[in-house]
């Protein structure tokens, strides 16, 4: 390796850049719009789920737990309804998430058998809202029960007897659960993956259809070298990019951060290095440009959006899947980030997915070497 | 006319006949893309990894936890000694939920007195944390209402037991909460959108590129023409391609389809002129493909997240939410869903079918004008 020919090449690397300020543009835009359309459009935090209310007793007692829904912040009625057929409407149409309905006989049946029931009719098409609105429903109908047992108690002058068990919850981390929290390290990671390949999958190509090939061919300079100075400028765009990314979700979207700079630096710097070889073994792949830019695409944005854990989580996901989720490299830096920004998690803890993120660096860069052919054929 | 139109078609329709290898190009990866991301895209919680930790060794809290590992839902992975190694369990990611049942939980159950089980959830993964807690919620309050019942049963046996009110779900669409039928129609959108958009904007572009746009461009046809001419074949190709996507996709994870398939095609199509206008809009403005695929990913990346695909509309800013009301994508996810799952027709879908016709003719129409300018 002769450092003053891979300083020669990051050198020229570095002027065609400046040249093509349209590329730059790119390269600096695209996070910034990714940023803010992930960060604002992305939200699986439930509230006001608009609901519907069929009361078909219309008691005080029926009324109080409609107030009870009305109390809660986790829904919104929308409509109150006069039969099932403007049920069916309300939820077919999507007007309504959940309908609550009260039985004709709700407080008769409370008085004589002790136990009554209220329906909750879910549009389960979007299983996780209907979830999740099923877990509040059942709070409120649950503190609504233990009410009306305080009142019967009261009213015959027995103690007030206690709920036997009780789950008392300890949220770790992220106490709140704001998904925003959850989401914002993986939209870095999703932003550093799509800009990274981007970046260097134009290199060689270029070269191919600028028709510089034949003069980079005729020159000295091994695969090794050129692999290392055409990388090399743009690890410090990358930087660039991460440190801008990195600064939105602190302090535009005020995502908790909780570890040490050095750790974030450094494990960036690796999946940067992962990102760049990626995108640099396309082009030196691919002869066309546009070609090799698509290529990286295709491998960056919907294997990271759908397979790094970000938006689903891996062990939900059917063994061969997970298996497939070992060959996307945002997978352990987007695990590495979130333990960084919500546990606050140091080198040490983090072993295991350096490791692995190393070893890809390595793997991805002996491939993208081997890839580059000092040849014209 | 027509005839010119249908000349142009027929020139498409051969040079797609003679690229084999660009069929397969087109056919495979969103076929691979549609199984990988049909199994991938899943928020049910099954087999959350479950840490306990014991200090009462009793029958009730062994009963307790054994409820945790029964109902499918958690997974008890470790049994810790003490409080540290919950910690540990917890900070290396080998647990998301910790039970911690403190000494004295039985005894106080027997007395009557509020027992407390604490339980401990990693919020890392908000999504995962918050449906973890609701079923940590539905198995205690299971088990506290048992020992309700039997403990009023051996204190007060003259006494009613006391009144609750429970909640009965019932659940529509989609009886067992099966993610992959909320998913799979969204990825069915998805890879058409991407898709028909690449292919269409590149076509014209490539044309301009290798210069044979200027030779089309000396023949008599007009603006609307040649729009038209090369949106015909393209439709045809889109809406094959979902045909089979959403055949395979549907077949292969057993979704139901219970709507009017035609309210369905409908749908499609309006969803594909949209689309295809997307396509011809970004190619009457690009002048290099280098330039529609930037212009390509700064245009379908927005619609996919502004399109309620795994993300609620209702939850997004004000702004967001605007942006997603002229995303067709965000249409079409609510008529193919609707047809699939709710078996709705056209008197619930009408509002999203109009939208798609409306945004199709406005995208299509501005493309026309765009050519015409880029003509001159």
């Amino acid at each position: 390796m002769s450092l003053r020919r891979i300083k020669a090449i990051a050198k020229k690397e570095i002027i065609q850049v400046w040249r093509d300020p349209r590329s730059l543009m790119v390269v600096l835009l695209m996070p910034l719009m990714q940023m803010a359309l992930l960060g604002y459009g992305v939200n699986l935090d439930i509230k006001h789920v608009p609901i519907c209310v069929f009361d078909r007793e219309g008691s005080q007692q029926s009324q109080a737990l409609m107030k009870a829904f009305q109390a809660s912040l986790y829904f919104r009625i929308v409509e109150t309804e006069r039969d099932y057929g403007a049920v069916k409407r309300a939820i077919d149409g999507g007007r309504c998430k959940m309908a609550v309905v009260i039985p004709p006989d709700f407080s008769q049946d409370l008085a004589a058998t002790n136990s009554a029931s209220v329906q909750a009719i879910l549009d389960a098409t979007d299983d996780n809202t209907a979830n999740i609105a099923l877990g509040y429903a059942q709070a409120v109908v649950a503190s609504y029960s233990g009410n009306v047992q305080l009142e019967r108690t009261q009213s015959l002058g027995q103690p007030p007897s206690a709920i036997p068990a009780v789950a008392q919850y300890r949220v770790w981390f992220n106490e709140d659960l704001v998904s925003r929290d959850f989401i914002m390290p993986g939209v870095v990671a999703l932003v550093l993956a799509l800009v990274g390949a981007q970046l260097t999958s134009l290199t060689i190509s270029r070269e191919w259809e600028r028709g510089t090939m034949e003069v980079l061919v005729s020159t000295p300079v091994t695969r090794m070298e050129l692999m290392t100075g055409k990388i090399l400028p743009y690890f410090f765009i990358g930087l660039l990019d991460a440190t801008l990314c990195l600064v939105i979700a602190v302090f535009w979207f005020e995502t908790p951060f909780r570890g040490a700079i050095t750790t974030l630096f450094v494990t960036t710097s690796l999946f940067l290095i992962v990102v760049l070889g990626l995108g640099y073994f396309i082009s030196a792949s691919i002869r066309s440009q546009v070609g090799a830019s698509q290529i990286a695409l295709v491998v960056t944005l919907l294997p990271t959006t759908l397979l790094s854990g970000f938006a689903f989580p891996i062990e939900q996901m059917p063994p061969a899947i997970q298996g497939l989720t070992f060959l996307v490299p945002a997978r352990y830096y987007f695990s590495i980030l979130k333990s960084v920004f919500l546990k606050g998690s140091g080198l040490a803890d983090l072993v295991a997915p350096i490791v692995l993120l190393a070893l890809y660096a390595t793997i991805i860069g002996l491939l993208a070497a081997r890839a580059f052919r000092k040849t014209l054929g | 006319m027509w005839g010119r139109i249908f000349n142009l078609v027929l020139k498409e329709f051969l040079q797609m006949r003679r690229d084999r290898q660009a069929r397969f190009r087109l056919i495979i990866p969103p076929l691979i893309q549609m199984i990988i991301f049909g199994y991938a895209a899943t928020f049910e919680v099954y087999h959350v990894s479950t840490t306990v930790l014991d200090l009462d060794h009793s029958q009730e809290s062994r009963e307790l936890i054994a409820r945790f590992a029964d109902s499918g839902r958690f997974e008890i992975v470790e049994t810790a000694r003490n409080p540290a190694e919950i910690r540990r369990a917890i900070d290396r990611a080998n647990a998301v939920v910790a039970i911690v049942i403190q000494a004295g939980f039985a005894e106080e159950l027997r007395k009557g007195v509020s027992a407390p089980a604490q339980i401990i959830v990693d919020g890392t993964n908000s999504n995962t944390a918050l449906i973890a807690l609701t079923y940590v919620n539905q198995i205690v309050a299971a088990y506290a209402e048992e020992m309700a019942q039997d403990l009023s049963r051996r204190l007060h046996p003259a006494r009613p037991p006391p009144p609750t009110v429970t909640l009965e779900p019932r659940p529509w669409y989609n009886v067992d909460y099966n993610s992959r039928w909320f998913f799979v129609p969204g990825v069915i959108a998805t890879l058409t959108l991407v898709m028909v958009v690449n292919l269409t904007s590149f076509a014209i572009v490539r044309e301009r590129e290798v210069g044979t746009l200027e030779q089309i461009m000396v023949t008599p046809i007009r603006p609307i023409e040649f729009i038209l001419g090369k949106m015909i074949p393209f439709f045809f190709v889109g809406l094959a391609l979902t045909v089979v996507i959403a055949g395979v996709g549907t077949l292969w994870f057993q979704i139901p389809f219970v709507g009017n398939p035609f309210v369905l095609l409908l749908g499609t199509t309006l969803y594909l002129f949209s689309v295809l206008g997307i396509g011809l809009l970004i190619s009457t403005v690009c002048l290099t493909q280098q330039q529609a695929f930037a212009t390509n990913f700064f245009v379908i990346n927005p619609a996919f997240i502004l399109s309620g695909f795994s993300f609620p509309i209702a939850s997004m800013p004000v702004f967001m939410q605007w942006l997603s009301s002229i995303n067709p994508m965000s249409y079409y996810l609510v008529v193919i869903r609707g047809t699939f799952l709710k078996g709705v027709g056209l008197d619930v879908l009408w509002p999203q079918m109009l939208a798609l016709a409306v945004l199709g003719l406005a995208l299509l129409g501005l493309s026309v004008l765009r050519f015409r300018k880029s003509l001159d």
